[in-house]
């Protein structure tokens, strides 16, 4: 059981080969799941939107927009239903979390209201902010149908209308600090678009 | 060698998590869930059985002076195929796992068995070898992700069982560390009762 014996040039010749070996390998399976991966990613965002809005027969991510806030951009993407607009999704986050970002999903009808919002990702306290999912407390429901111009969309605490979480204010606020960003950008939006240039897929 | 006793030292006389205790970075990080603990356990697994066949089959290519590195990127290697396939293929078990799957590279369980064994042995030992040890470490993932689902969230694989929340802290870092610490003593009562320490035979 002779080993290769740990000269230069063996050492050398056998780290090249095997940093070769692997990159080609690495590299091939990059390649065969560039697909896949590229259409789950495509379906979880139609999801997302999906979630938020009446239903729609267009392609959002097709049509799919940048609007400048402060903090960033934010992405619309646009909803028809037979040529017809049914709403605009809006992809927004807050760094404000107690655990960090929180990026949301909150879909706007055509006249300005709340349609509905999904949480996309967080990192909040499991049991205490990450109440503000869907499947573990009402607090997201408050928001459903509301008129950001009348709906005050600060926590009662700061003297808004929302019912934050008991003993999570911090997220309760980051959450609707997020939904306030993306309803100042819809206002914002008619005066400074900027358009993303979709790849399409070969 | 005895195939079989090389195969099933995994799952308790070797345990990796429990009598190792190697590879305690993703024991406790990622079960928080059964199914969490299951699907880090086979990627896990996944990757020891190749790096082990792999290393084992060109051992004699590699100088010794420069065998960490090169195990290394072998790992890596595997690692990296595994992140590229489970985000292609199981999204959700991805983004759940998140950070942990790249870990798997520094996960002391697989280079120590590329180091102890993989690169002493044959091929075959070294593929049986890796198989008992990485279903062995997804065993113990899956029973301290189930312990700590059913005492921290009230769910039994997804299912929940009560309304609300459990024992909190189940879910968090310190339960992870309390539960681990309970089946740690749990295995090493067995082993004492039944010989185990006091004369590995």
């Amino acid at each position: 059981m002779a080993r290769l014996e740990s000269s230069f040039k063996n050492m050398l010749l056998t780290l090249l080969g095997i940093t070769f070996l692997s990159s080609a390998g690495v590299g091939y399976v990059y390649e065969i799941t560039k697909g896949p991966k590229a259409e789950t990613e495509r379906k979880r965002q139609i999801a997302a939107i999906q979630a938020v809005l009446p239903r729609f027969s267009n392609n959002p991510l097709q049509e799919k927009y940048a609007v400048p806030t402060e903090a960033g951009d934010l992405i619309f993407y646009p909803a028809e239903k037979d040529g017809e607009p049914v709403g605009t999704a809006v992809e927004t986050f807050t760094d404000q979390g107690f655990g960090g970002r929180i990026r949301l999903m909150v879909g706007f009808l055509p006249g300005g209201n709340i349609n509905d919002i999904a949480v996309l990702e967080h990192t909040e306290t499991p049991g205490l902010g990450d109440k503000i999912e869907r499947k573990k407390s009402n607090f997201i429901n408050q928001f459903a149908g509301q008129n950001p111009e009348q709906f005050d969309l600060r926590v009662n605490k700061d003297g808004g209308d929302v019912d934050g979480i008991t003993a999570a204010t911090v997220s309760s606020r980051a959450f609707c600090e997020a939904v306030q960003r993306a309803v100042e950008a819809m206002n914002a939006k008619d005066k400074n678009i900027k358009p993303i240039i979709v790849e399409v897929e070969s | 060698m005895n195939q079989w006793r090389n195969f099933s030292k995994g799952f308790f006389k070797e345990n990796g998590v429990f009598v190792l205790l190697l590879g305690m970075c993703p024991t406790l990080g990622v079960t928080s869930s059964a199914i969490n603990g299951l699907g880090m356990g086979l990627a896990t697994t996944f990757v020891l059985v190749m790096s082990n066949t792999v290393i084992a089959a060109v051992k004699n290519l590699i100088p010794d002076k420069v065998r960490i590195p090169a195990y290394i990127v072998i790992i890596a290697s595997f690692v990296t195929i595994v992140d590229l396939v489970m985000a292609a293929y199981f999204p959700e078990l991805h983004t759940q796992l998140g950070l942990f799957i790249p870990l798997i590279v520094v996960n002391c369980i697989i280079l120590g068995r590329a180091e102890a064994f993989a690169s002493k042995n044959d091929l075959l030992s070294a593929f049986i070898d890796g198989l008992g040890i990485g279903l062995g470490f997804a065993m113990a993932l899956v029973m301290l992700g189930t312990i700590r689902e059913v005492l921290g969230s009230g769910s039994f694989w997804g299912y929940k069982f009560i309304a609300g929340d459990g024992i909190l802290v189940f879910v968090l870092a310190p339960g992870a560390f309390i539960a681990l610490g309970f089946l740690i003593a749990l295995v090493n009562t067995v082993r004492e009762k039944t010989g185990g320490i006091k004369g590995e035979n």
